[in-house]
Parts: structure tokens; C-alpha cells; sequence
């Protein structure tokens, strides 16, 4: 068990491509810390410079007390699930979590014993003797996590461990890995893509873009007060809906096409005439307007959930679509036009060049 | 919901199949029953009486101390050039999924030798190794090791060994590499993560994920040094000396054709043919079970 630092990490490959463009990162001891971002973002390459298995450009990386930049994998003392498992299929699932072990020299009994508990944790007793290519998709999954396991790691590493899996058992296994990390209370460092995975495992949830950290942070305090745009719209699903606005001349509140006005709270304080970026979650529109500002919706396509409803539409006046999100079944039809009531105390601002949000200007990371 | 695709003519079926049917009895079951025909027969040297002999000429080889004495040459050449040339190439397809920068021309160049005709690799290696005028034959007069596979029944085993393997390198290189990337990248990761060394890691996960690719070439070597080296071994030292490299395919050319004891060569063709046989048999049945996981 170990804290887990990075400081300044970057990764410039060969040909002068800049993966990741300096990430500063600290997870404390048991902490969840987990990396999400769209495809390409540097995400897997930030995992595999942690693993050892990427050289690290510049920075310092540190497991516990030990700068571990120039050890091999092996001498880390990390354990690493990989996308597609990564079993050995020429051995039995006993072999499999042994292999580690093996190679470290430690007595048979204590492998045995090592093994045996894991298998119990995760279920796998029965299984031992099978070869990787005769268990399910879950099984094999779960294999790959009994191996990181019975290593007894500082630091546990998943590169998108769940993505190869049906949509339930994901569910399924999301939970059981933040269960079991929560009982073993080893530091553990997750990437995926998939944000309902990063919302709900993540202690500490990283959001990353174009090879920078754009926000680190508690996922509530991202979802609620996102450091930029990209965070905005990447974290949230239906993701938010934005529009173009301009501060009003006395910079009190905001000029929307169509008409519409919205007052600005004291703290956002852009100068007037200002360019900006409107962020409203699908979830902050009511379909009953109250005394507020009101957004006239077209509605397209209605998509019924049963729990929820998300409507799509294009308000007057704007180019950009809207979606809406609403509890039950409403009584909305396709071609109606919706008289929907906007919460300013949930309005997001952003800045229209640069993308850095205006309403919480002191939050985010690194960026 | 698997629709089989019929034909409504019961002719055009036959007709498809016809050209390889053709080729198959014109190049095979004829010439290979006319083998077995005369390897029952027993012919003077002028052809002028024949004689039907049932077993009589396959009896003959097996009491045959110098038939017995190739089989054991044999089974020596056929075994040191698929270790050797296998070692060889496992080497160079380790080394070669190692190189990022030229790794095409590298990979280009190593499969040239196998574009070489037998006969011609055969020529290249008797020319290196040649006692009066071979450079390598010279390097090694100049270490003190005398070099004449003229009269050194041991090294002319050795040079043909050579010349075989050297032929066959390309090819198993060819396969090992393939056979080397389609191994998983995070499998390697993941062992070097489980603290195995580059030499455990080949030995625990790469050389027993590619056993598949080895068995297949382990037969297909075997049948190439028993089948295909006969120009080889002809150009280089033509069974030579003491018949200490005459393997079975170079017996059966000298026995028939220069012996002109056609039946004894015929009967020695029916056994080669068997061993094929047996070969094929073996390695399509693992082939289907596909070896190791």
C-alpha cells in the first residue's frame, strides 16, 4: 500500500509526438483514482508509463516513498489488468495467478495458500485446473483480477478492465472491484472511457484531454462545477447542452439569440459585450417554467426510458440542438413546441475562446 | 439457418474437380503405382527378363547392411539439419521481432536463400567449402583444423548439413516471425509485469505459445531434409566419401539409375513414399487438435 505521485509527467514519443503534456497527479494510500477521457487523450499511456511499461519522458513518478521512473515493471511492485485480460492460454487458471509468484522466488506453500484465498474472493475455486479459453468472458475477467491479486501489490493498475464485457456483467463487475478495493485497501488507478464507470468508482476522478489533466477531482464536485468545457460536455450523460452568448452591455445578464435574457449572479462578473458559452444540463430545464427565463424547444426525437425521458429539439433562434431530461413519462409528442424554464443558479459559463469556465474559476487542474 | 449451396446438375461437381483429379493420377497415382509395380519386379541390367518377386526385393533391403547404414545416415542428416536450421532461424525471428528501423529489408534479405535452387545451394557451399580453393576450407586451415570432406566422412555429413539448413532458413524464418506477432503484446507486459525476465519470459510464455508454429515446421523440415536435399547432396559431395553422407533419397537415384537395379530402387521409393505418408498423417492429426493449449 502507497501513495502515489506524479509530478510533471510527460511522454514525448520519438517522432516528437507529446502524448501527455505534464500531469500532476496524487493519490493518497487506498485511494480510487481513475482516468477517463475520450479515445486518444493519453489516458492508457499515463497507466502504462505508471506500469513501467512506457519510458517517462520527463517528471517523476513515485510509488509509495520510492521514485520508480527508471525501474523495470517487475521491481515496482504494481499489479496491471489488462482490456483483454492478457491470460497465459497455455496454463491453468491456478498457474495463471502463480506465475507472479513463481518468479519471485516464494515457497510453494505460501502460493498455494496465496492463491487459494483469491480464488475464494473472487469465486474461482472450481476453476483452478481450467485453461483460459474454457472460462466465460467474467470468469477470465475475474482470473485477471485474482493475478494482479495474490501479488499483494502497492498499486493496482486497469486499463479499461471492463470493456470487453456484456453490458450487465459490467455493472456487475464495477462493483465487485470497488468492493474489493475497498476491503483490501489498496491504491488502485483506473482508466476507461465509459464516465458511469469513472462516476461511480472514482475517489478521485481525472478528466483528461489532448494529453493534459483538464480536472482532477471528486466526481460530484466535476459533475457540479466542471473547470472547463470539455470537462462539461465529456461528464454527464445526455451530455450538456450549450449555447453562444454575449454579456449585456450593463453585464448583468446574458444575451441569448431568441431573445432570451438571463441574469448573471454577482461572482461570474465577465465584462460586458463578452463572447461567452452558456452550459445548462439536460437535467436543469423544467418543462414547467416558473417566473425565470423561458427557452421555446421544437421537439425532435423523444426517447422513453421509462424511469426518465430525454428530448431532443432545437430552441428558436438557435443553431445549436437541446436536450432535455425529464423524470417519468411526460406528455410530450415529436413537432410540439415546449415553453421550458431555465434555472440560472444552474447555468454554466464558459469562456468562448479558451473554454475555461467562468462560474468556477478556481476550481480544476492542472490546465 | 446454415443454407448448403447444391448444385442442380449432378456433371458440373465432377467437371470442377476434374483438373486437380487429372493432376493427381497423371503426376501421382500413376508414377507411384508404377513404383509399386516394379518394386515387385526383378529386371536384369539390359531389361531383357523380368521377373515377379512379390516381397522379395523389400526383404532384400532390410538384410542390406549399406540400405540399413543410409537410414541411419539419414535419420543423422535429417535430425541435425532441422535442429540446426530451426535453432537457426528461431534466432533470427526473435532477433527480427526485435528490430523497429529496417526491419522490412532485413526480413527481404533473409528470404532470399530460399529463391536459391538446391542444386545451385549445393554448388555455393562445395565452392566455400572446397579444400583447394574454399575460403572457409582456408579459414579453418589457418585455425589448424584440416578441412577435406573428400576423405572426412564426418565433415562431409557436416557441410551437407550446412548446405541443407542454410536453404531451409528462410522459410522456417518466415513462420517463426509470423508466428512471433501474433503473439499478444500485453501478454509479454503482463509477464514482464509477473517478474519474468526476457529469457524466463521466452522460455514460460513465448516458445510455448509458439509450439503450434514449431511442430508445424518440425514436419515440414523433416520431410524437406528426407525428400528435397537430394540436389544438395548431390552437387556438394554425391554420397560421399564411403557413402557416409548417402542418404535414402540419394540411394535411390544411385541404386536405380546408376546401379540400374531398378527394382531395389523402385522398392526403396515405395518406403520413402510410406514414410511421407505416415508424416503427412501425423501432422495433420495435431495440426487439427492444434498442439499445446
Amino acid at each position: 500500500m502507497a501513495e502515489l505521485h506524479l509530478n510533471g509527467v510527460r511522454k514525448v514519443y520519438a517522432g516528437g509526438v507529446e502524448a501527455i503534456r505534464g500531469v500532476d497527479l496524487e493519490a493518497e494510500d487506498g485511494e480510487f483514482v481513475v482516468i477517463v477521457g475520450p479515445s486518444g487523450c493519453g489516458k492508457s499511456t499515463l497507466l502504462r508509463m505508471v506500469a513501467g511499461l512506457e519510458r517517462t519522458s520527463e517528471g517523476e513518478i513515485r510509488i509509495g516513498e520510492r521514485v520508480v521512473n527508471d525501474l523495470e515493471p517487475a521491481q515496482r511492485d504494481i499489479a496491471m489488468v489488462f482490456q483483454n485480460y492478457a491470460l497465459y492460454p497455455h496454463m491453468s487458471v491456478f498457474r495463471n495467478m502463480a506465475y507472479g509468484l513463481n518468479n519471485q522466488g516464494r515457497p510453494k506453500e505460501e502460493i498455494l495458500e496465496r492463491v487459494q484465498r483469491a480464488a475464494r474472493m473472487l469465486q474461482l475455486e472450481g476453476l483452478l485446473e481450467r485453461k483460459p479459453r474454457q472460462l466465460s468472458g467474467g470468469q477470465r475477467q475475474r482470473v485477471a483480477m485474482g493475478r494482479a491479486l495474490v501479488r499483494d501489490p502497492k498499486v493496482f493498475l486497469f486499463d479499461e478492465p471492463l470493456s470487453n464485457l456484456d453490458a450487465k456483467l459490467r455493472v456487475q463487475m464495477r462493483v465487485e472491484i470497488k468492493a474489493l478495493q475497498r476491503g483490501l485497501g489498496t491504491t488502485a488507478m483506473y482508466v476507461t472511457h465509459d464516465q458511469v464507470e469513472a462516476m461511480t468508482l472514482a475517489d478521485r476522478l481525472v478528466v483528461m484531454n489532448g494529453g493534459v489533466a483538464e480536472q482532477i477531482g471528486r466526481p460530484l464536485d466535476i459533475y457540479q462545477r466542471p473547470a472547463t468545457r470539455f470537462v462539461a460536455g465529456f461528464i454527464g450523460s445526455p451530455s450538456m447542452n450549450f449555447l453562444t452568448a454575449a454579456v449585456a452591455a450593463d453585464g448583468r445578464s446574458l444575451e441569448l439569440p431568441g431573445e432570451l435574457r438571463v441574469p448573471l449572479s454577482a461572482r461570474a462578473g465577465p465584462t460586458a459585450g463578452r463572447q461567452v458559452t452558456v452550459g445548462v444540463r439536460p437535467e436543469h430545464l423544467h418543462l414547467s417554467p416558473g417566473s425565470g427565463p423561458r427557452l421555446t424547444l421544437s421537439v425532435g426525437l423523444i426517447e422513453l426510458l421509462g424511469a426518465e425521458t430525454v428530448v431532443y429539439g432545437h430552441p428558436a433562434g438557435h443553431e445549436e440542438a437541446v436536450t432535455l431530461r425529464v423524470q417519468g413519462v411526460p406528455e410530450v409528442t415529436e413537432g410540439q413546441d415546449l415553453e421550458l424554464g431555465l434555472d440560472p443558479a444552474h447555468v454554466h459559463l464558459f469562456d468562448a475562446r479558451t473554454g475555461r469556465s467562468l462560474s468556477h474559476p478556481d476550481d480544476g487542474g492542472a490546465v | 439457418m446454415q443454407k448448403r449451396v447444391g448444385f442442380d446438375r449432378w456433371a458440373l461437381p465432377y467437371l470442377l474437380v476434374l483438373p486437380q483429379l487429372a493432376v493427381t493420377l497423371v503426376f501421382f497415382i500413376w508414377p507411384a503405382s508404377e513404383a509399386l509395380w516394379q518394386s515387385m519386379l526383378r529386371q536384369d541390367p539390359f531389361g531383357l527378363s523380368t521377373e515377379f518377386v512379390w516381397f522379395e526385393n523389400f526383404v532384400e533391403l532390410f538384410h542390406d547392411p549399406a540400405y540399413l547404414h543410409s537410414f541411419g545416415r539419414t535419420i543423422v542428416f535429417s535430425a541435425s539439419t532441422t535442429f540446426l536450421s530451426m535453432v537457426v532461424s528461431l534466432l533470427m525471428a526473435v532477433a527480427a521481432d526485435r528490430v523497429m528501423r529496417g526491419a522490412n529489408t532485413y526480413k527481404t534479405l533473409l528470404i532470399w536463400p530460399y529463391a536459391v535452387a538446391p542444386a545451385i545451394a549445393g554448388v555455393l557451399w562445395w565452392f566455400i567449402f572446397n579444400p583447394s580453393i574454399g575460403i572457409v576450407a582456408y579459414a579453418l586451415s589457418v585455425l589448424g583444423v584440416d578441412w577435406n570432406h573428400y576423405n572426412n566422412g564426418a565433415q562431409a555429413m557436416l557441410l551437407v548439413v550446412i548446405a541443407a539448413a542454410w536453404k531451409q532458413i528462410s522459410y522456417n524464418f518466415i513462420f517463426f516471425l509470423a508466428g512471433l506477432q501474433a503473439i499478444p503484446r500485453s501478454l509479454i507486459e503482463a509477464a514482464a509485469i509477473d517478474a519474468a525476465g526476457p529469457v524466463k519470459r521466452f522460455w514460460t510464455v513465448v516458445f510455448p505459445l509458439l509450439s503450434p508454429t514449431t511442430f508445424f515446421l518440425l514436419v515440414i523440415n523433416v520431410v524437406y531434409s528426407f525428400f528435397e536435399t537430394f540436389g544438395i547432396v548431390h552437387a556438394t559431395t554425391s554420397g560421399g566419401p564411403a557413402a557416409a553422407t548417402e542418404i535414402l533419397v540419394y540411394k535411390v537415384y544411385k541404386d536405380g539409375f546408376i546401379g540400374l537395379d531398378l527394382g531395389s530402387s523402385a522398392a526403396q521409393s515405395v518406403i520413402l513414399m510410406a514414410i511421407v505418408i505416415s508424416l503427412t498423417v501425423v501432422q495433420f492429426r495435431y495440426i487439427e487438435r492444434r498442439v499445446a493449449y
